[in-house]
């Protein structure tokens, strides 16, 4: 295996053939040129298309400046991570292309600002746009030098102007005349690059999973989510009622994504003083009978830490939306990382369970989000969806019609009969629940070790008894969780084709002969990783064991997705190899460890090349 | 109804002579009366830190949250906002509300939410035997403060003042009538109501005589006025026991309450599903 990055000629765009597997777009400039909408425009004109998208938004932790792009990548099938072969590259500033230039291939297209930037020297070849003369005819504002410029995006990709005019329409606020006239001009003035092909495929795979492969929806265009949006919706489809939040990247859309839907949704949607308020509250919710969510990331989640512990005594069910970034401490607020496993095992004092689950992805966000909240709901325990930069904020083509239904799980609610015990001990642990006002009854909650009305005690076998009947719910859930997918494990095909599962004709290269020992060698990962180590793997031939729940952690299903196993390599976003010590603590062995750490999340292409070390 | 019904079976812990007990008494009987005037029982929720002043919910027969040190006010504000028609207590304690979980007291007074705290202010920690506390006076000598405390103490009603609460009063725990006369008020009161109880400890704070001495119900004040409220609120600061101790309701105003801007419609899970892939509709 060399150092250098495998060349996917698959993905070389062919102007005339049906053959383009996948598409990658770069967008760049300086934070406030709006770089996270224009490359949301860019996914959604491919998206048009019938591709897959996902997209990752890179920016540093300020307001104004600095330098910020997207990645846009398009596929035939469903996909969760960026690749580093960009085949165009839409350039607002020299920097981005100084910046990116590495990314780019012999047959990329930089499509440029000409009045900020130059290909002289680069030798690229591209299409540069006099941005600002196009906005002085049309007396537009700087600010729409995106939608002239997206113009000859679509123009150069071989997109019609009528799909360019119908997204703009759809999702321009403002001044929609003065945009559509610069995007026509900008449309006008580019030249060709290439002609992206419809993709049928993505429609007719996910339809054809449920069923659904009515004519109509096969070009129907998926939504574009991001997976905080994917989080909200899951725990709305759950019976969530109020979500209480401080803000905190890379948590904080959340916020403001529920906050602008609680209307529709009935929502109470609060930010108050500080995370150690939003926890309290989650729990003032629990206990008058409303679903309750928070959202944060490490350090709020430290303030949290206390109300967490009352939610394990109290059996107050909580959800903690826990979006991971690099530390310890402020680190780097808007880049990725996986650091926090242990701290989300472990966090509050005393023993008492909790569930915990890494989605991958949006569909996974949608669902597991509602299960969380179920769960938290019928084991009265806290629920964590932990997430990271890259799944928080990374968007996702989303199919609601093929994404699992987490529903509104029924709980166990009081019958009625003879005295109410909040802390009624039962078979399960888990006892039925009431909420005030229930005349005749007092519904008593308690921080302090409590008898089964909910009154202190200091007694010593109450203590023991609560402890156990505590502990008796972990296992109950544990239990209920056996007829979850909470582990994925994923085979390499050798005859599919597409970007997810499959080596593709290019392969892997220099590490082909793992191609002769299928299912020897497993990837195992959690969370964002999934996508990547999926794609990696799928080239490679190699098995991917993903991780969904971590708590209670499913310790039978990982042993059984090992099986035959020879050799184990975990990735991970984090130093120390976390999910790697607590396999290792089962005694499950791990070959090796390939860890990113520098808060940017894997490409593709940096996972085949530390694959290709590793297996060397 | 009968205040004794009102009593839990759990046995009382706290120390003979202590102001508690008349905390309890007087909620008891307030609880009873008004169970029969539009406040039935089982709509009212009460919420305790952790402290001496804590134990009361323990020793009432009512809804009730236990909650940690400092944070009664976080979950009386959810309970409130989950369902606007419990009527929501909070017993919380000077160094619970002043100390450990002050930002959570400002916050409530700020947005005028529609519960009452009721402040065991006994100017000490009692439960961790005998440090001194936001509301204790300058030199207190306390365990941790053994040459005496270097800080000037706060004023709550008059940092409730500022900090918007819509209800300020102040009673003495040798004084029942009168407690169970601003106990009662500042429950009906639509807004935050914040109810200074000058606690006394009898174990490690006995502040009884000088209380006795100094202490004077305001009559007369008009407690419409900030202006006038400011004036008898400052006359006595916690740092001194030679001036009069004013008593009493010091300010009511009425302004909008934070629980007053959500939503009670939900839709059912069926509807949800709908507005969910409506909403889809705007991310293609």
């Amino acid at each position: 295996m060399t150092d250098k990055v495998e060349d996917h000629s698959d993905t070389v765009i062919d102007t005339v053939s049906d053959t383009v597997s996948e598409f990658s777009v770069l967008i760049g400039g300086i934070a406030g040129d709006g770089i996270n909408e224009a490359g949301l425009t860019v996914s959604r004109l491919l998206s048009r298309l019938g591709y897959c998208i996902y997209m990752y938004y890179d920016y540093p932790s300020l307001i104004r400046g600095g330098h910020n792009f997207s990645i846009v990548r398009a596929a035939r099938g469903t996909i969760a991570a960026h690749s580093d072969r960009i085949d165009v590259m839409i350039a607002l500033n020299q920097e981005t292309v100084e910046r990116h230039r590495v990314r780019l291939k012999d047959s990329s297209f930089v499509i440029y600002d000409d009045d900020k930037v130059t290909l002289e020297g680069s030798g690229l070849s591209g299409c540069g746009l006099p941005v600002t003369g196009i906005l002085k005819e049309a007396f537009a504002l700087p600010v729409m030098k995106n939608s002239c410029i997206l113009g000859s995006f679509a123009r150069a990709v071989g997109i019609d102007w009528a799909v360019l005019e119908e997204v703009l329409k759809k999702h321009v606020p403002k001044r929609l005349e003065q945009n559509l006239l610069v995007a026509r001009r900008g449309y006008d003035r580019a030249d060709p690059f290439c002609t992206l092909p419809r993709n049928r495929i993505q429609a007719e795979q996910m339809a054809g999973a449920e069923g659904r492969r009515q004519e109509g929806n096969l070009s129907r265009p998926l939504p574009i989510l991001s997976g905080n949006q994917a989080i909200g919706l899951g725990l709305i489809a759950a019976g969530l009622g109020a979500y209480v939040a401080y803000p905190m990247t890379p948590s904080s859309s959340l916020l403001d994504f529920l906050a602008r839907q609680a209307g529709r949704f009935g929502l109470k949607v609060i930010h108050p003083e500080n995370e150690i308020a939003v926890m309290l509250m989650a729990q003032g919710f629990a206990y008058a009978g409303v679903r309750a969510a928070v959202g944060t990331s490490g350090g709020g989640f430290c303030l949290m830490a206390e109300g967490l512990s009352l939610s394990g005594m109290a059996e107050m069910p909580v959800v903690v939306v826990m979006a991971q970034r690099a530390g310890p401490s402020t680190g780097l607020p808007t880049y990725t990382a996986q650091s926090d496993l242990n701290f989300i095992a472990s966090a509050g004092q005393g023993e008492f369970p909790r569930f915990v689950v890494a989605p991958g992805d949006a569909a996974q966000a949608y669902y597991w989000s509602g299960v969380a909240l179920n769960l938290a709901w019928r084991y009265q325990i806290p629920s964590f969806i932990l997430t990271d930069k890259t799944v928080s904020e990374g968007q996702y083509s989303f199919d609601l019609g093929a994404a699992a239904d987490p529903g509104e799980a029924a709980v166990d609610l009081w019958d009625g009969q003879g005295e109410f015990l909040r802390y009624k001990f039962t078979e399960s642990g888990v006892s039925p629940l009431a909420f005030p006002p229930v005349e005749g009854q007092a519904v008593k909650t308690d921080s302090y070790m409590h008898d089964e009305k909910g009154i202190t005690t200091e007694d010593a076998a109450f203590t023991r008894m609560m402890t156990d009947k505590r502990l008796l719910k972990g296992r109950s859930l544990a239990a209920e969780l056996e007829g979850y997918e909470t582990v994925l494990c994923h085979h390499p095909v050798a005859s599919s084709r597409g970007p997810a599962g499959d080596p593709g004709p290019s392969g892997g290269g220099g590490v082909k002969s793992q191609q002769s020992q299928p299912g020897r060698t497993a990837l195992l990962c959690w969370g964002s990783n999934q996508g990547v180590c999926r794609e990696a793997a799928g080239r490679l031939g190699l098995i991917v064991v993903s991780v969904l729940v971590l708590q209670p952690f499913p310790v039978g299903k990982v042993k059984d997705a090992l099986q035959g196993v020879e050799r184990m390599i975990v990735v991970e976003c984090n130093a120390t190899g976390q999910l790697a010590a607590l396999v290792e603590s089962l005694g499950i062995k791990i070959s090796d460890r390939i860890l990113k750490y520098d808060g940017r999340p894997f490409s593709i292409e940096d996972l085949l090349s530390e694959l290709g070390r590793v297996l060397t | 109804m009968n205040p004794k019904d009102l009593l839990s079976p759990a046995r009382n812990t706290w120390c003979p002579g202590c102001g508690n007990f008349s905390i309890l008494n007087a909620v008891r009987s307030v609880l009873a009366e008004m169970d029969g005037e539009g406040y039935p029982l089982e709509r009212t929720v009460l919420v305790a830190g952790i402290g001496c002043h804590a134990k009361i919910v323990d020793y009432l027969n009512v809804n009730s949250f236990y909650s940690i040190h400092g944070r009664t006010i976080p979950v009386a504000t959810a309970i409130k906002l989950a369902n606007p028609d419990l009527n929501v207590i909070c017993f919380s304690g000077d160094g619970d509300s002043l100390a450990e979980g002050l930002d959570h007291l400002i916050f409530a007074a700020k947005r005028n939410i529609d519960i009452t705290v009721i402040l065991h202010d006994n100017r000490v920690y009692g439960l961790t035997t005998g440090q001194y506390t936001p509301t204790s006076p300058m030199g207190f000598k306390g365990r941790s403060t053994p040459e005496g405390s270097f800080e000037q103490p706060i004023n709550p009603a008059e940092l409730m003042l500022d900090a918007g609460a819509t209800y300020i009063a102040r009673g003495y725990s040798h004084g029942i009538e009168q407690l169970q006369r601003l106990i009662k008020e500042a429950v009906s009161h639509r807004g935050f109501s914040f109810l200074d109880v000058l606690q006394v400890c009898v174990s490690y704070n006995n502040l009884y005589e000088s209380y006795n001495k100094w202490t004077y119900t305001a009559e007369g004040n008009d407690s419409g006025s900030k202006q006038e409220a400011r004036r008898i609120i400052g006359s006595w600061n916690y740092d001194r026991s030679d001036v009069p101790i004013p008593l009493g309701r010091f300010y009511q105003a009425h302004s909008p309450r934070f629980d007053q801007h959500f939503s009670m419609d939900r839709p059912d899970g069926a509807e949800r599903g709908r507005r969910i892939a409506g909403l889809l509709e705007n991310f293609i």
